[in-house]
């Protein structure tokens, strides 16, 4: 199932480990900060992550230094 | 039994102090957000997070064969409460107290999930006293403490932590530090 990935900008340091994890979904900028490579209405706080993805960006979530990525299945964003 | 019991107690101790070096600059390394050559960022984490783990088994053998073999007079209390021990007290006491950093630290990582950033990091910082304090057990406390061959390997360890954490404080130590101090501008 896709899911989507939440980055929290207030807690990110740009530390890179999660665009190593994800590369087909998180890009880098200059700075270092992840910069989703496909924006859903130019949402580049929740990015949608294929079930592909899955595995990798729950790694990414558990090993963030920052603790600054959450994981929630499609859909709750719209609760929200 | 008692003999192989000092022996495992002795040298698990060294080895822990060994890892635990290894640990505190993989962890400086990791917080600078570097890869080590082609070794990405998530795996100099996960080495951290490993070598510092296997380091607190040592760490969790070496206290507890000394709990019961004979030479070592450690009682429970010894593990917990610092400088009351009956074989050098005051250098046992160094021992106590980085035991109990370690297990505050290795809790708090484990558990950083669950009690946030801003405590797993308050409780982390406290490796930096207790690495230098666990040293100075060594050298106060062990057999071989003040042995040419481990003062040499001592005084090699000070010196590699010491310049990772001068790099830690210095003005390039983030991999984006040129960056963020305007270097693309």
């Amino acid at each position: 199932m896709s899911e989507v990935l939440h980055i929290d900008w207030t807690k990110c340091d740009g530390r890179g480990l999660c665009t190593e994890l994800i590369p087909d979904v998180l890009g880098r900028d200059d700075w270092g900060y992840p910069l989703a490579r496909q924006a859903r209405g130019g949402d580049r706080t929740n990015v949608a992550i294929v079930p592909r993805d899955v595995a990798a960006a729950r790694d990414a979530v558990q090993l963030c230094p920052k603790l600054a990525l959450s994981l929630s299945p499609q859909g709750a964003l719209k609760r929200r | 039994m008692d003999n192989a019991l000092w022996a495992v107690g002795r040298v698990s101790g060294f080895v822990a102090l060994g890892l635990f070096t290894v640990a505190v600059v993989l962890g400086i390394l990791t917080r600078s957000g570097r890869p080590l050559l082609n070794i990405p960022r998530f795996s100099v984490a996960l080495i951290h997070r490993n070598v510092s783990l296997l380091a607190t088994v040592f760490l969790l053998l070496h206290v507890g064969t000394l709990l019961l073999d004979a030479y070592a007079k450690l009682n429970i209390v010894d593990v917990v409460v610092p400088f009351l021990g009956g074989y050098r007290p005051f250098w046992q006491g160094f021992g106590t107290v980085a035991f109990d950093l370690v297990i505050a630290v290795v809790i708090t990582g484990l558990l950083r999930h669950r009690i946030g950033q801003k405590t797993f990091r308050a409780v982390h910082w406290l490796t930096y006293a207790m690495w230098p304090i666990a040293l100075a057990h060594a050298i106060g406390n062990g057999t071989n403490g003040t042995a040419g061959w481990f003062l040499v390997l001592a005084v090699g360890s000070v010196a590699v932590v010491g310049a990772a954490v001068v790099w830690r404080l210095s003005a390039t130590f983030l991999e984006t530090s040129k960056a963020r101090q305007g270097g693309l501008l």
